[in-house]
């Protein structure tokens, strides 16, 4: 029990080692500008993982996240070359992101198709969606308007609009979890789906929730991504889906669903995401940094797996101790 | 499609046919894109008609299918078989599909040769690359060091660490590295062309190597993430960001002064050399076999190796003086 009230300083403790050793081979990494700029690299993983958290919360998985972003980037891309106002921008990706992630629920609560398979193709299918809107062709930074790209980079009481963006994401995001219905409703599901059936919980319904809401999520990141990098293509975070996954586990929200908390996926995003922006600085080879990612994934899960069984009923009970 | 296709190989039939009759003596070469209405094989037609129009006695066929496949390709050529055309010069949409349909036309006489994307050898007379691994390995150490007339330090931003043409690049780039006293390649790096990836080592490479003068950047992903991530971080002037682009996608970034100058083939004067060489075969002023020396007119002469394969020239470098006219082509 202890162990596992833990978890999140466990998790702490090795953010802190993982910054010592990368210390020891460049020093200038941990300065706080570095620092800051390391959490702003990591924001859009950190958005992306709280959507997956509550996916996942529910006992499915949303492998369509990273397409979901890069097919509401382009919207947004493409809205901007069509003088669309940013803050109709923003609305509309959110929009956007929300019902595509919505269709996902919808497949996975209606049709009761397992989520892994649901999230496969409509990965596929969002992906093709931009190939048809562009024809694959770019959108390029000439192409932006300075609007679009400066909005994420303005600097605000010294972290850019994009962190901020993450960080008031990331405590709205805690208060739905933790003091309101659905939030208690995706860990019910999750933990136990009988029983959240019999206390009058909608299994499907909750998991269409969490998939309207991670939806909604990337859709915003999609729009960030875009404006930080000033390109849109057709593979735009390819694969980054699996790094929100990687993150998820890592952070110790329970695979099988029903365990995990909001502090959890945060600091699950930001290892990761350290790991990502050191591996370049501390002279190591290129050859050898895929190697290391992906021992610290393993490492990550391991530590996972010893206390998953016990981890849903402890934290169902504190929940109960909340009431 | 299917309409389209047909309306335009009509309107194509149709053309060649007044123009057969209007002169016997006329070459007429056919020049065909991997698809219509790509501003790379547009730009390339504008190359092709420039060549034309200097040897005088050539006729310019500008085909293509309606989207890239190789069936819509073999229909083309199908048409240009039975308009006896002289000359067929092709951008392929396959290696191997296109050969018997192309021998077919060899066998009638008409002079086949692949340009851009090539046919295997038995489909064709020759084949012309933009440019070669050795040409395209000194072109982009060059565009560094044609910035830096005291030397400095420069890094590689590179593709994949399995990208075969990238690797094979930044070997050809080390050979001739001699060759610039005072470029100093203090690493290699590899941003996987993903965007994110690429921006975060270019990050990391600013950090570590404060003196840095130049980032090259081999790979179209790669250079667009780097030259973003130095206007970014506040270096622009101070760090260069070059290697391989497409203009369309590296206007922005030679604006704002993070690229001084890039490099890629210039379409134009690739339409313009393939129809060149096809011309100077067709008329049997030269032969295609190996070691053999062929007249791009402009651009001076290809040579052909074992495989009847030849390289056009260096890549072309783009700047600030023309990126507005390129940006708009491709």
């Amino acid at each position: 029990m202890s162990l596992l009230k833990s978890r999140e300083t466990v998790l702490g403790l090795a953010i802190l080692l993982l910054l010592a050793l990368i210390y020891s081979r460049f020093p200038g990494f941990v300065r706080p500008a570095s620092l800051a700029r390391v959490l702003t690299d990591t924001s859009p993983l950190i958005i992306l993982a709280l959507g997956q958290m509550a996916v996942i919360l529910t006992k499915c998985i949303d492998l369509s996240m990273a397409a979901n972003l890069a097919l509401c980037g382009m919207v947004a891309g493409l809205m901007n070359m069509a003088g669309v106002p940013l803050p109709l921008i923003l609305l509309a990706v959110i929009a956007l992101g929300a019902a595509l992630g919505a269709f996902n629920g919808i497949l996975v609560w209606k049709l009761n198709i397992p989520s892994i398979v649901v999230t496969l193709g409509t990965m596929t299918i969002y992906r093709g969606i931009i190939f048809l809107l562009t024809d694959g062709r770019w959108i390029n930074a000439h192409q932006m308007s300075a609007g679009f790209k400066a909005f994420p980079r303005t600097v605000y009481l010294g972290l850019p609009v994009m962190t901020w963006i993450m960080i008031v994401i990331v405590a709205g995001f805690a208060v739905l979890i933790y003091r309101t219905p659905l939030g208690r409703a995706f860990f019910a599901v999750g933990g136990n789906p009988h029983a959240a059936v019999y206390t009058g919980i909608s299994v499907g319904r909750t998991q269409f929730w969490a998939f309207t809401l991670a939806g909604a999520l990337a859709g915003l990141t999609g729009y960030l991504w875009v404006a930080r990098y000033s390109v849109a293509y057709v593979d735009i975070a390819a694969g980054f889906e699996l790094d929100v996954v990687a993150a998820c586990v890592i952070g110790g929200i329970a695979i099988a669903g029903g365990a995990g908390s909001v502090a959890g996926a945060v600091m699950g995003a930001l290892f990761l995401g350290i790991v990502k922006n050191a591996l370049p600085v501390v002279g190591i080879s290129p050859f050898w940094q895929m190697a290391i990612s992906g021992t610290a994934i393993l490492v990550a899960i391991a530590f996972n797996a010893r206390g998953q069984g016990q981890q849903g009923r402890i934290i169902l009970k504190k929940a109960e101790q909340r009431e | 499609m299917g309409i389209l296709t047909k309306i335009m190989t009509t309107a194509a039939v149709a053309t060649a046919l007044i123009a057969t009759s209007a002169s016997a003596e006329t070459k007429r070469i056919a020049i065909v894109a991997k698809a219509l209405g790509i501003g790379f094989f547009e730009a390339a037609a504008k190359g092709a008609n420039e060549a034309a129009a200097e040897l005088g006695d050539v006729e310019i066929i500008y085909t293509g299918p309606t989207d890239t496949t190789a069936e819509g390709q073999i229909e083309v050529i199908n048409s240009l078989i039975a308009q006896r055309v002289d000359a067929i010069a092709v951008s392929a949409n396959d290696t191997d599909a296109l050969v018997p349909t192309l021998k077919r036309a060899m066998d009638r006489g008409i002079t086949v040769i692949s340009w851009d994307s090539g046919v295997a050898p038995e489909g064709r007379q020759m084949h012309l690359n933009p440019s070669s691994n050795p040409l395209i390995g000194n072109t982009i150490i060059k565009l560094a060091a044609d910035h830096l007339p005291e030397g400095g330090d420069v890094a590689v931003l590179s593709a994949t660490t399995t990208s075969t043409n990238q690797n094979i690049w930044i070997e050809e780039m080390t050979k001739v590295l001699p060759d610039y006293p005072g470029i100093n390649v203090v690493a290699t790096v590899y941003g996987d062309d993903l965007a994110d990836k690429s921006y975060r080592e270019t990050q990391g490479l600013l950090q570590t190597y404060p003196d840095l003068k130049a980032i090259i950047a081999p790979t179209s992903v790669g250079i667009v993430a780097a030259a973003q991530a130095v206007t970014d971080a506040g270096k622009v002037g101070e760090v260069n960001v070059t290697g391989l682009g497409l203009p369309s996608e590296m206007a922005g970034h030679v604006k704002s002064g993070a690229s001084q100058s890039f490099a890629i083939w210039n379409p134009i004067d690739l339409g313009y050399a393939a129809t060149y060489i096809a011309y100077e075969l067709a008329s049997d002023k030269a032969e295609a076999a190996p070691g053999a020396e062929i007249s791009m007119g402009r651009i001076g002469t290809v040579t052909l190796d074992d495989n009847n394969e030849g390289a056009m020239s260096d890549p072309f470098t783009y700047d600030a003086s023309n990126i507005d006219e390129f940006s708009s082509i491709f």
